[in-house]
């Protein structure tokens, strides 16, 4: 099997755990839910993103391509050979997902060594799901960033079997761990997926002494009420799951415009961020029962 | 307008305040009228630098005073506030130049009729073939004039003196009278058995004794007008005010100041003088201001005559003060397109003391609370990080930048300090050392730092690949350093290049040297050269030699632009083959129209600079090492020698508006890169790789470099904000950056880069878990960040 792909590096990261980290986005995830702001992060295998507001329509895709699938871009026809995305002279094609050689990702993330130690930052592995990757790959990668001394955050949404958790265990720094749904039902319908493991792999996560900060996506009419955060904080009061942090996200769309970039429709056009005022309502709920280091925002 | 903000601690300060930035600038003749007298009376009769010295007394004997209502620090450089005086003796203005001042829409000043009248008749017809613009253009041969038509280089010298320089301590320690007994030691220690020079020296020193003397003629004119006023005032407060002016002018300049109050005045006088005595460039700083105020501050707060709000009231006033002087009006060209206010008076706060220990103490603070409250352009406010100073100190700076307004500015205090020990001055002096100017390094108070012009680095590439000849108007200016497209190598081609800057360099060398002569020759400055060590003890001037340390400094421009193009070569034309030296040159002729795969290519599939990344760093290196090297090595004529430092102030866009367009995609007449910072667009990966991309110049070999950091509010907003900014400083720092500056973007930023995207790749934008730049974001959510961003600046 082939390595996993990489999205994205993004240095300067600065909601993605502490101090200044770079994050590492991998491509595919075992979620697909609806407000996901990376669509581009859901499906495993490389694919094209469209820039129609570059396309100069100059004809050169269709020319170079074989398949005569690239304008206008008929994802079925089209065999991933690029000669459209080297042909096109106003960017307006490029690929998401990239492979990377552990030696070589460990080197590029570790240029911004100095800005880690100087803030308490460090790397960040993110997605799509990282703990949905090639764990071969994954735990070498943490394995030699633990080793060279650079902190390594797991952002991940937890539904994966629980020994992949193991695998990076010893390595990791923080858990950055998200938390989308407490109502199995609900779960399955904006993430495609049921909850029961992700809550499971939190237990024994936290029974494994890993070190977590819990993440709530809040969004208007799914789970932005106090019925989702009475439940999120009656669970980790009855498994006795102390998160270092709870931090609150507040949605937003800005993933939006890459879904026609994809060929997609965004269904979740109609979702809404909650207000402050409620956001700072339920962050005094979480202080009030003891979860001291609750934050709006990442 | 009721709710119109007003800066400023208290009612006072924002009166003054309000009173300076809505006063019009305008033209005032007197000085130059004294002026013209003073040489009608003097000249022929005296020597040079008692002319010059006679010249300041006549000025502060007759120029007309002015105590502002509320005033607490008193002394202008005109005869109100806002009033530019001119110096016939530099450059002297046509009545032309006069109509486009007073015409221009960039800043202008007023000209009235009479001041039409009194150039004409009065300081034209004197003038005219004596000034030292006239001098330095009638001196400089035919090729310097080429290049410097070209755009190759600039020069200083030809509106403004030398100068560039800082004040010391010695300002705290001594009053003028003081400085006259040494100048009497300095006199009678004179050796006309064995010295050749003794006479020029004696003439030099003289002209330093008269120099004290006007001064102090200025400080008891206002000690006797303050007094005069205080007998006709009926207010009592105000009154007692106006007694303490006059009661502290009794006591400065003449002699060393005893309180805080009398420290910041004693400044002020000092201030006026030197930018009296002449027009020198980024007029004159006080420099540690902190840590010169600050045992006054203690004092006085100890002996229960000053508070905390005192302090930072009296603080508030110099300010003003300062924003009260814009810089002089320059002539021809440059009048008419140059807009610059500021005057670049520049404050370095915190950094180390010259035993080493951190320098920041309760003044320190007072100096970011004042400049956060009045957010005034001038003084040019500035603080100096070394790694001994709180983080509560750089994080309170931060919070400043933050706000978008361009100040702070941070320096690095160890790399100043190496960047000084490097050229030559010793670890005490270092420490006493920091910014003028924009970000130019010097040993405050023992330094003659002379900046010379900006060369500009794109250009000379530009000429390399047309044989040296300048396209824009088909000369040969460079010599035939062979057709590019018989380069058969990328190092064939830097050969050209670096013979092309050899070439260019000498000329600017040659012209520099002979206009230093003639700055020492025709244009002493016996004031300057009292505060500078150590004029008095060599009895020389400070643009003749005199000052401990004589350097010349080039600022090289143009670094991003330049290694981009030089990647944009190699990479595609040597190591790619993606299109060949022709087709380069063709597409650069046509300014890539109809260019677009090679446009493509040159901006979107080639290695950059400011992205961290070796292949075009290394290049920027290259070019850099050669330049710095080049440079440093050479002497100049006042027994120093010529360094690099690497900043543009405006000119990155006069130095683009004389280039086609480059083989990094940036398009004829367009702004090369200013500073250090990456090419507009070129960096992709935030400001880590932009600062580790810029660290890979040896900055400590320079006098400076200086890079801008943008930033959306978003980004710096918070705590958490607020300790980023903070560890991005102290890592540039640790990796020996010399300078940082934040640009905290507001919205018509944002709004020209939803129109040029490709303008502004640079922005960046965070948010948990996501990815993207600012540039791939549909227009409605643009505009929503837009909107964020003009609220988020409205508070």
């Amino acid at each position: 099997m082939a390595g996993p792909l990489v999205l994205n590096i993004q240095k300067y990261a600065i909601h993605d755990g502490a101090g200044i980290r770079t994050t590492v986005f991998f491509k595919g995830c075992p979620l697909s839910c609806l407000w996901c702001h990376n669509p581009e992060s859901q499906r495993y295998p490389r694919e094209l993103m469209f820039h129609q507001d570059r396309c100069a329509g100059c004809g050169e895709c269709a020319q170079a391509c074989p398949s005569g699938a690239a304008m206008p871009p008929d994802r079925e026809a089209c065999r991933q050979c690029g000669a459209c995305v080297d042909a096109c002279a106003h960017g307006a094609r490029e690929w998401a997902g990239e492979p990377w050689e552990v030696r070589d990702l460990v080197r590029a993330l570790e240029k911004d060594r100095m800005f880690y130690e100087q803030s308490g930052g460090g790397v960040t592995l993110s997605g799509g799901e990282v703990l949905a990757q090639d764990m071969d790959y994954v735990e070498a990668l943490a394995r030699r960033l633990y080793e060279d001394g650079v902190s390594v955050d797991i952002d991940t949404c937890g539904h994966v079997p629980y020994e992949r958790f193991r695998r990076v265990l010893p390595y990791a720094d923080t858990f950055l761990y998200d938390l989308k749904l407490m109502d199995p039902e609900a779960h399955r319908k904006y993430t495609g997926v049921d909850n029961a493991l992700i809550l499971e792999n939190l237990k024994r996560l936290s029974g494994d002494g890993g070190k977590i900060d819990i993440r709530l996506p809040l969004i208007a009419g799914v789970n932005a009420d106090e019925g989702h955060i009475g439940a999120v904080i009656d669970f980790l009061r009855r498994e006795d799951i102390r998160p270092h942090r709870v931090n609150l996200l507040k949605y937003h769309d800005t993933g939006r415009g890459k879904y026609p970039q994809l060929g997609r429709t965004y269904e979740g056009a109609g979702l809404a961020a909650p207000s402050d005022a409620w956001l700072e309502q339920a962050r005094e709920t979480f202080l009030r029962n003891g979860f001291t280091n609750t934050e709006i925002g990442g | 307008m009721a709710e119109r903000q007003e800066r400023g601690m208290n009612e006072r300060i924002q009166r003054l305040r309000r009173q300076s930035t809505e006063t019009q600038p305008h033209i005032d003749m007197e000085r130059a009228v004294l002026e013209t007298e003073a040489y009608q009376m003097y000249e022929g009769k005296v020597s040079v630098p008692e002319l010059r010295a006679l010249t300041l007394k006549h000025i502060f004997s007759h120029k007309t005073l002015y105590i502002g209502d509320g005033e607490l620090i008193v002394g202008e450089k005109g005869a109100s506030p806002q009033a530019a005086p001119t110096f016939p003796e530099l450059c002297c203005h046509t009545l032309e130049d006069m109509h486009n001042m007073n015409d221009r829409k960039v800043v202008n000043f007023t000209v009235t009729e009479a001041d039409l009248k009194t150039q004409e008749e009065t300081v034209i017809p004197y003038w005219t073939g004596r000034s030292m613009r006239e001098r330095i253009l009638g001196s400089m041969t035919g090729e310097w004039k080429e290049a410097y038509a070209a755009g190759i280089f600039t020069e200083f010298m030809e509106q403004r003196g030398p100068g560039h320089t800082v004040g010391s301590v010695k300002l705290y320690e001594k009053g003028y009278l003081d400085y006259q007994e040494d100048i009497k030691a300095a006199l009678a220690a004179l050796d006309y058995q064995t010295d050749p020079e003794a006479l020029n020296r004696r003439d030099q020193l003289n002209a330093m004794s008269i120099a004290c003397d006007a001064i102090m003629i200025l400080g008891k004119r206002y000690a006797d007008l303050a007094r005069e006023m205080a007998a006709e005032c009926t207010d009592e407060k105000r009154k007692a005010e106006l007694l303490q002016i006059a009661a502290n002018c009794d006591v400065v300049p003449a002699h060393r100041p005893q309180t805080y109050w009398q420290a910041i005045q004693t400044y002020w006088f000092t201030h006026l003088a030197v930018t009296t005595e002449l027009n020198p460039w980024d007029a004159y700083s006080p420099g540690h201001f902190d840590q010169h105020l600050g045992p006054f501050y203690e004092r006085d707060v100890e002996a229960g005559i000053l508070t905390r709000d005192q302090a930072l009231e009296l603080m508030e006033c110099l300010w003003v003060k300062f924003y009260n002087q814009p810089a002089p009006p320059k002539v021809g060209v440059t009048l008419k397109e140059s807009g610059t206010y500021t005057d670049f008076a520049n404050i370095n706060t915190g950094g180390v003391t010259p035993e080493g220990e951190d320098g920041v103490n309760d003044v320190s603070y007072i100096i970011l609370d004042c400049m956060d409250e009045l957010q005034l352009v001038q003084p040019n406010s500035n603080v100096q990080i070394s790694r001994k100073n709180p983080r509560r100190f750089l994080k309170r700076a931060c919070e400043i930048a933050r706000k978008g307004w361009g100040q702070p500015a941070f320096y690095n205090t160890e790399a100043i300090i190496q960047e000084l020990m490097n050229a030559g001055k010793s670890l005490e002096d270092a420490r006493k050392g920091g910014c003028s100017g924009c970000v130019e390094t010097g040993a405050f108070g023992n330094e003659a730092y002379i900046l010379q012009g900006y060369f500009n680095l794109p250009k000379v590439f530009e000429i390399t690949l047309n044989n040296g000849v300048d396209p824009a108007t088909g000369k040969q200016l460079g010599p035939k350093t062979g057709e590019a497209k018989d380069f058969e190598t990328f190092d064939q081609l830097w050969a050209a290049y670096t013979k092309q800057i050899d070439h260019f360099l000498d000329i600017k060398v040659r012209g520099s040297n002979v206009i230093e002569a003639l700055y020492a020759k025709y244009m002493p400055v016996p004031f300057l050269s009292i505060l500078t060590n150590d004029c008095i003890a060599r009895g020389e001037d400070y643009n003749a030699g005199g000052a401990r340390y004589n350097t010349s400094v080039i600022q090289g421009v143009g670094t991003g632009t330049i290694a981009d193009s030089l990647a944009a070569v190699k990479y595609n034309v040597y190591d790619h083959k993606n299109f060949s030296m022709e087709e380069l040159l063709e597409a650069l002729k046509d300014d890539f129209q109809g260019h677009d795969r090679i446009l493509h290519l040159v901006r979107d599939k080639t290695p950059k600079y400011g992205n961290d990344d070796d292949y075009a760093d290394g290049l920027m290196k290259k070019v850099f090492n050669y330049f710095v090297d080049n440079v440093s090595a050479r002497p100049n004529m006042r027994g120093g020698s010529y360094r690099v430092d690497m900043l543009p102030t405006t000119c990155h866009v006069y130095f683009g508006e004389v280039m086609g367009a480059s083989p990094n995609g940036r398009l004829a007449r367009k702004p090369v890169s200013e500073g250090i910072s990456p090419e507009k667009g070129a960096d992709v990966n935030g400001p880590t790789a932009v600062i580790k991309s810029c660290a890979k110049m040896d900055h400590l070999k320079t006098g400076g470099t200086l890079l801008n950091q943008k930033f959306t509010p978003a980004v710096v907003a918070g705590e958490n904000g607020l300790d980023h900014m903070a560890d991005l400083v102290r890592t540039y720092f640790d990796m020996d950056g010399h300078h940082i500056q934040f640009n905290v973007v507001g919205r018509d930023t944002l709004l020209a880069a939803q129109k040029n995207p490709e303008e502004y790749r640079d922005l960046i934008v965070r948010v948990a878990g996501y990815s993207d730049y600012f540039r791939n974001l549909d227009k409605a959510l643009q505009d929503e960040i837009i909107e964020r961003t003009e609220q988020s600046f409205a508070c």
